[in-house]
């Protein structure tokens, strides 16, 4: 069986080469702009895929270097401050720099989407504010920036220290909720991209960086050195060709259609190519999204069974292994699933992939079953196990015509409750580029959309729902007459 | 020809140890089991077993299989031949006076003597040398258990096998047994007919044991 998902995994992965995987970060102007490179290297006659949002620039990096993408949409001052983490690297000397890495960088797409600061117009003006010097004066302002934002080495602790600004009350805020709670007034201050769409939404008041703090964020493409030659002069070609506005523009359209695509092809209209042709119909994508979270769900809740009632058999024969493989998967379904995907993400073979969250969620739903087969072989009358002993049957018999069977019913309600406990955990699988209903939840988590989240999440609380009829009908085939009573 | 050897005596005195060391389910602290002169160790009892029927109050039925399927168990598995399966059961149905058509039941949908009935066919399936019984009969009121009673007297009498029989009714192992043994904290009180305890009881025990036998005045 291992050799099996072996050849499964390298078969996978020799059929991602053949093709460009384009990877974005998990913010709506990274999205476009991975559409912006799919449509390019499409053109170009190149087979190209998008994964989309993937993560911070950590993970995607990561993603970059283990191979799982070939390409992705970075920033100047992010590659230097935090990627080499040589700040104030000139163009020439990143690039050298990133060749030794395997890594290549396309001159500067044409726009400089920097960090900024920004405050509600109205609250801005009552206070006097306009530069971030004259924070100064106001410790009471209450601040939410990113949780990136928070931990980068040109972000908030730097940035505060630089302007001598002490705030007693920061919380990290993700992106896009962070601008509601802006909105609603109840934090004063986030961190923002220079070219983010909201700006112009909400009205809001960039603070004039007065002391010169953030470095300069342009926007060029990352790719490996092994890309295919044509599909580097494909995305090289892009660099001067997207100014602030039409990012701007594109960000906007994006943060209202929700179509990345869509706003994508803004580029390609501009360049006097044709819209792409986008089918914005919902009903093939979630479709689609319910087939990937089925088979995320399936093939995981498959292994685990596979695997799982073995384990489950061992444990249930009293003993330091049965201790030990309880303990195990025990542990294992208390790591946070966030946590669980970044620790598996660096494995080599897994990357960035459906691999990736099928083993997560094939490690998640092992407890369940675990427990309930070795509880259901645990809790047989010892009469009936004395009598199959007595008749002279041996023990794998034993196992195989008494013991599971008659533990068959607790081990379904465990394979169950992994079923369930995978509909609902399958929506993470998205966070790594492996799709299913996550994928309109956490791109409308991130662009603050309700009706995407919503796209994903009533379809999955359904298959939840779905998920507990069928296993109440397999009961009926499945459980011998006799034990139903 | 096998004899019926009744093992009486008060709750945890011992008998059912015994009939599950025989079966080697338990291991003897001291001394050894002998089957026909064979000493019963961990690597001959899956054979020494097959040639035990063993047989616990209310049948120990396995509940996810049909009583047929719990009766010829062992013969299937061991792969012995369909017809031949099929002809044991109408035998052993006959014999225990078992309806045919409730080999299709399963253990919850028959009534206790049933299940006992079916326990009893399992433990003879395999024609077996040795019939242990431990409390078959314990569970049942008193009209089934005396009808099984009769029943049992007519199969041992006509298999001839060697059983051990458990209860705590004297009147019980008066009916069935050739020889009692009156069992008393793991140790051997007296052994013999009814007759002997009751005329030459080996300590004054065997006399109160009697006496609390109200049942035992009507036989």
């Amino acid at each position: 069986m291992k050799k099996l998902a072996f050849i499964v995994l390298l078969a996978v992965s020799v059929f991602a080469h053949a093709q460009v995987t384009v990877g974005s970060k998990k913010f709506t102007e990274s999205y476009v702009l991975g559409e912006v490179a799919k449509r390019t290297l499409i053109d170009a006659g190149i087979k190209a895929e998008h994964k989309q949002g993937m993560g911070a620039t950590a993970i995607v990096w990561a993603a970059l270097k283990g191979g799982s993408v070939q390409a992705y949409p970075e920033y100047t001052g992010t590659i230097s401050e935090e990627i080499l983490k040589q700040p104030g690297l000139s163009g020439d000397a990143m690039q050298a720099e990133l060749n030794k890495l395997g890594i290549g960088m396309t001159g500067e797409l044409g726009f400089n989407d920097g960090y900024a600061i920004v405050m509600k117009k109205e609250r801005a003006e009552k206070l006097g504010i306009k530069t971030l010097s004259d924070l100064k004066n106001h410790p009471e302002l209450v601040a939410g920036p990113t949780h990136e934002f928070l931990v980068r080495k040109d972000g908030w602790v730097p940035l505060m220290a630089k302007y001598g600004v002490k705030l007693t009350n920061v919380k990290g805020i993700e992106h896009s909720i962070g601008y509601t709670a802006l909105n609603s007034g109840q934090i004063d201050l986030k961190d923002c991209y220079s070219t983010d769409a909201e700006i112009q939404k909400y009205g809001l008041t960039v603070l004039d960086d007065d002391q010169n703090f953030f470095p300069q964020y342009h926007a060029v493409f990352l790719y490996r050195l092994d890309t295919p030659a044509p599909a580097v002069e494909a995305l090289k070609k892009l660099a001067g060709t997207i100014d602030a506005t039409l990012m701007i523009k594109m960000n906007t359209a994006a943060g209202e259609s929700k179509n990345y695509e869509k706003a994508a092809s803004i580029y390609f209209e501009t360049k006097g190519k044709k819209a792409s042709v986008v089918d914005d119909s919902l009903a093939p994508k979630e479709v689609g999204w319910i087939g990937r979270h089925l088979f995320l769900v399936g093939v995981s809740l498959l292994f685990a069974v596979i695997i799982g009632i073995p384990l489950g058999v061992v444990a249930s024969r009293p003993g330091p292994l049965s201790s030990a493989i309880l303990g195990v998967t025990g542990v294992l379904q208390t790591v946070p699933s966030l946590a669980l995907l970044a620790l598996l993400v660096p494995i080599p073979f897994l990357g960035i992939s459906i691999w990736t969250a099928i083993l997560a969620l094939f490690l998640y739903s092992l407890l369940p079953i675990v427990r309930n087969t070795a509880t259901g072989i645990q809790n047989i009358a010892p009469s009936l196990r004395e009598s199959a002993v007595a008749l002279g049957l041996e023990p794998r018999a034993r196992l195989l015509k008494i013991e599971l069977p008659l533990a068959a019913r607790t081990i379904l309600a465990g394979i169950k409750t992994s079923a369930i406990i995978n509909v609902g955990t399958a929506t993470i699988a998205a966070l790594i580029g492996a799709g299913g209903l996550g994928e309109p939840i956490i791109s409308g988590l991130s662009n603050n959309d309700n009706n995407a989240v919503l796209q994903g999440a009533i379809p999955a609380a359904v298959l939840a729902i779905l998920v507990q009829v069928l296993f109440d009908v397999v009961d009926r085939v499945v459980i011998p007459k006799g034990l139903r009573v | 020809m096998g004899k019926v050897t009744a093992l009486i005596g008060p709750s945890g005195c011992g008998k059912s140890t015994i009939l599950r060391m025989i079966v080697g389910l338990v291991e003897p602290s001291q001394g050894e089991v002998q089957i026909d002169g064979a000493v019963l160790t961990k690597e001959n009892a899956l054979t020494l077993r097959r040639r035990i029927g063993y047989v616990i109050q209310d049948g120990g039925l396995f509940p996810h299989l049909t009583a047929g399927q719990n009766v010829a168990l062992m013969a299937r598995h061991l792969g012995n031949p369909e017809a031949e399966n099929a002809a044991r059961l109408k035998e052993l149905s006959a014999l225990t006076k078992f309806p045919e058509d409730g080999f299709n039941r399963y253990p919850s949908e028959l009534s206790g003597g049933q299940r006992q009935r079916v326990g009893l066919m399992r433990g003879l399936m395999l024609q077996p040398d040795v019939l242990l019984l431990d409390e078959p009969l314990g569970a049942l009121d008193p009209l089934v258990r005396h009808g099984l009673q009769t029943d049992l007297k007519a199969i041992f009498a006509q298999l001839q096998p060697t059983v051990v029989l458990v209860t705590h009714d004297m009147g019980e192992a008066a009916y069935l047994a050739d020889k009692i043994v009156l069992l008393r904290e793991g140790k051997i009180v007296q052994e013999g007919t009814l007759e002997d305890f009751q005329k030459r009881p080996a300590e004054p025990y065997v006399t109160e044991f009697l006496s609390a036998q109200r049942s035992m005045v009507a036989i």
